[in-house]
């Protein structure tokens, strides 16, 4: 792109020259390259299927994309034969090269490297008509395994930076806010705020200076979904700041991303790069006289940054450790300025909402929950990976009709959903809507959109302790709550799990559960006795053998830990 | 948060050490300091850039001793303590030299549940070593992650930069054999 992009007509123009150059080739193969496919070696995947074409004299005429995540982790590393939406799974140089030979050069479906229904017994060639995929709503994943990640022509291809276009050369700032307040938009990072709210905040202070803040320090244990939208789709999250800082009014945006997720780091940074010179970041966007943009702040591995204040301090350089509010972020937050944070889910959603309007987004969802969330499926679940669905799907529908249910013949026991902060669902409540509100009276929560699901040979008590090990190990110890109400609550755990548990201990975690919830400084500790609370709810009997007749159901309990040694070596971890 | 690293920070600081790290450091590699005192001429001037300089620099030396801290204490006008506390509170900021090989394995959720935990007390059974020490040839160092972000690919483990995924016991064991051969190979 040698001069930078002013009008709509040079998006257009830029697509129309992509989609053309796409339709010399017989084939396009797109080769998933999330994070679960890369490990599962993709890059072999992808060096075969180029060298194979070529050796069959098909070079000129296939065209091989890396994309982001397609979603299905569980059989990577996949791809996606273009026409016919044929999906490959569980890929090898071997069976490249069958698919090389049948179905490119001679188009016959190789039909038994295809995807494979567990549920119906056969295979399921065509994307189009995988259970998987059908009941999904694509916003916020629009673009993650639908194109190159890395070709900022391919996002202006799939209408990319025309939200930017419209909003920064036809409509006002407030009529964004308005726009983000008509979808009911909420923040999908946790706490599900409504964004247009805040928006409104940040746009109504007046300051000489003002800052627009990604949240990707994506540190709920069990959550994937920011990430596979930085590494599948980054030029959406650098749109949606463009917006926001357009809406607000801030001319400097800071994405905060963990140091744990290279490849993100990586992918966003070229992604700002492109869009620099582009000219969609920078001066005088669009010739609209606005000025934005980004740098990267790089964390250093505290999970309490994703609080934002915390992460605030994070970004100044200095201990990440959260204060209490308010002042607001949207009051007093960056080097003192008003501040809007967003998480990275929330900002991908927003051209899409620019683009197609307010409107448009709360057809999906239901009465105060609007659109869709991204869900992350982990643990004892066929298909784990991500998903979109419309908010208000049953819990059930997301395990069993997308994602397979439970393998090995186990039976189901319990879904976590919303990570540390979070609660568990069982099987009598399987049919309540994922919903903000639905989930808070089960007493878990929507959360970023963690999902993970037990099975029968997971022990309560134990997760319960787990979960309780990793607040009070990423606790930043400036409360007394949380510094010690998570390490008492632990202790108390321990005990339970190793046989030593001794009758009134539940009682006694109930009594520091309230005690913490209500006391702690920020979210973490806030939040930090829900996964206790929530398995006492549910699986008080649980506790109660473990404490009275020394069973644990599962069998995880009471064998091998070593009491002494083992959460010594897990503390050592920080050095 | 961090209790042992701030024992083997503060504590442990030796006046003297510090104060030569203002003309460089004797048995410190001067070449790594000569870059990173650039890299802080050109951070130094920006507001907040204390995290970026010590990313930088632990990228440059491998990771953050005391006389590197105080190093860059001086070069950007802060006090020492201001410096390692910031040092200490994030993991990710290593104040013991790593092993040739870091072995990472993810303790989040997904993982736990499907048998990290296993593959915790596997890598101290086969290296002899805890989590967060080094073997004695220098050749891994052993963390445990709260989560990569690979639950799809539990139980994951990372070496390096190389996620592994759905790795049991018998393929830990094959890993760290092959990262022995390589190096016998070199």
């Amino acid at each position: 792109m040698a001069e930078p992009i002013k009008t709509l007509k040079q998006l257009e123009d830029i697509k129309k020259e992509y989609l053309a150059a796409q339709e010399k080739y017989d084939y396009i193969v797109y080769v998933c390259g999330g994070a679960g496919c890369v490990a599962a070696s993709c890059e072999t995947v992808k060096n075969t299927l180029i060298a194979e074409a070529g050796k069959a004299g098909i070079g000129a005429k296939t065209l091989v994309i890396q994309t982001g995540c397609m979603g299905t982790c569980a059989i990577g590393p996949v791809m996606l034969v273009t026409p016919g939406n044929i999906f490959y799974t569980e890929l090898n140089a071997a069976k490249v090269k069958t698919i090389v030979s049948d179905h490119l050069v001679n188009g016959k479906v190789v039909e038994e490297y295809t995807y494979y229904d567990a549920a119906l017994e056969k295979h399921v060639p065509c994307m189009d008509d995988i259970n998987f995929f059908k009941k999904q709503v694509k916003i916020a994943l629009r673009n993650c395994g639908a194109m190159a990640y890395n070709d900022i022509a391919a996002y202006i291809a799939r209408d990319g930076y025309q939200a930017a276009c419209k909003a920064l050369t036809e409509l006002s700032p407030q009529k964004v806010v308005d726009e983000v307040k008509a979808s009911g938009l909420r923040g999908r990072g946790g706490a599900g705020f409504p964004t247009g709210i805040k928006w409104q905040a940040a746009h109504d202070q007046k300051a000489e200076q003002k800052y627009m803040v990604c949240n990707a320090d994506e540190g709920d244990p069990g959550a994937f979904m920011d990430r596979s939208i930085l590494d599948g789709d980054p030029h959406s999250v650098v749109e949606g700041m463009l917006l926001g800082g357009y809406a607000i009014g801030a001319s400097i945006g800071f994405i905060y991303i963990r140091a744990e997720y290279p490849v993100a780091v990586e992918r966003i940074s070229e992604a700002i790069d492109q869009a620099r010179k582009a000219g969609l970041l920078g001066k005088d966007i669009f010739g609209s006289g606005f000025d934005f943009d980004l740098e990267i702040r790089i964390g250093a591995g505290v999970y309490v940054c994703g609080e934002e204040t915390a992460l605030m301090a994070s970004i100044e350089g200095r201990r990440g450790e959260p204060r209490q509010k308010p002042p607001l972020p949207f009051q007093k937050g960056l080097f003192g300025c008003p501040t809007n944070i967003n998480n990275v889910e929330t900002l991908a959603n927003i051209p899409a909402i620019i683009k197609n309007g307010g409107k448009w987004y709360a057809q999906y969802g239901i009465e105060d929950s609007k659109g869709t969330k991204v869900f992350a499926l982990a643990g004892d679940v066929v298909m784990t990976g991500i998903v979109e669905v419309p908010i208000g799907m049953t819990m059930r529908e997301i395990i069993f009709d997308i994602c397979g249910g439970i393998p090995n013949g186990k039976k189901f026991k319990a879904v976590q959903s919303g990570g540390p902060s979070g609660g568990v669902v069982t099987e009598a409540d399987l049919d309540t809507p994922t919903d903000y509100k639905s989930l808070q009276q089960l007493g878990a929560i929507m959360g970023s959109g963690i999902l993970i699901v037990m099975n029968e040979d997971t022990c309560m008590v134990d997760s319960a302790r787990y979960f309780m090990e990793f607040t009070r190990e990423e606790s930043c110890g400036k409360c007394n709550a949380c510094r010690l109400g998570t390490k008492r609550m632990l202790e108390i755990l321990e005990r339970i799990v190793d046989g030593e548990g001794e009758e009134g201990d539940v009682e006694l975690l109930e009594e520091l559960c309230e005690v913490v919830a209500e006391t702690s400084l920020c979210g973490l500790g806030q939040t930090a006795p829900n996964a206790v609370m929530s398995t006492i709810r549910y699986f008080r009997d649980e506790y109660n053998e473990h404490i009275r007749d020394g069973i644990c159901r599962a069998g995880v309990c009471f064998t091998q830990r070593d009491k002494k040694a083992y959460p010594q070596r897990l503390r050592g971890r920080v050095l | 948060m961090n209790n042992e690293s701030t024992g083997s920070g503060v504590k442990a600081m030796d006046v003297k050490t510090a104060a030569a790290a203002n003309k460089g450091c004797e048995g410190c590699n001067q070449e790594a300091f000569d870059k990173i005192g650039n890299i802080i001429d050109l951070y130094k001037d920006k507001e907040g850039s204390l995290i970026q300089v010590l990313h930088k620099a632990q990228e440059v030396y491998g990771y953050l001793p005391l006389e590197l801290q105080s190093f860059i204490a001086d070069g950007l006008g802060m006090s020492l303590s201001e410096v390692s506390g910031v040092v200490t509170f994030y993991p990710f900021f290593k104040t013991k030299p790593h092993g040739r090989h870091t072995i990472s394995i993810c303790m989040g959720t997904a993982c736990y549940v499907r048998g990290g935990k296993k593959l915790v007390d596997t890598i101290h059974e086969l290296l002899g070593i805890e989590v967060g020490e080094t073997t004695g040839d220098g050749m891994f160092t052993f963390m445990v992650e709260r989560c990569i972000g690979a639950c799809g690919l539990a139980p994951a483990i990372m070496v390096d930069d190389t996620v592994y995924r759905e790795v049991d016991e018998e393929m830990l064991a094959a890993i760290i054999e092959k990262y022995r051969k390589e190096e016998v190979s070199k």
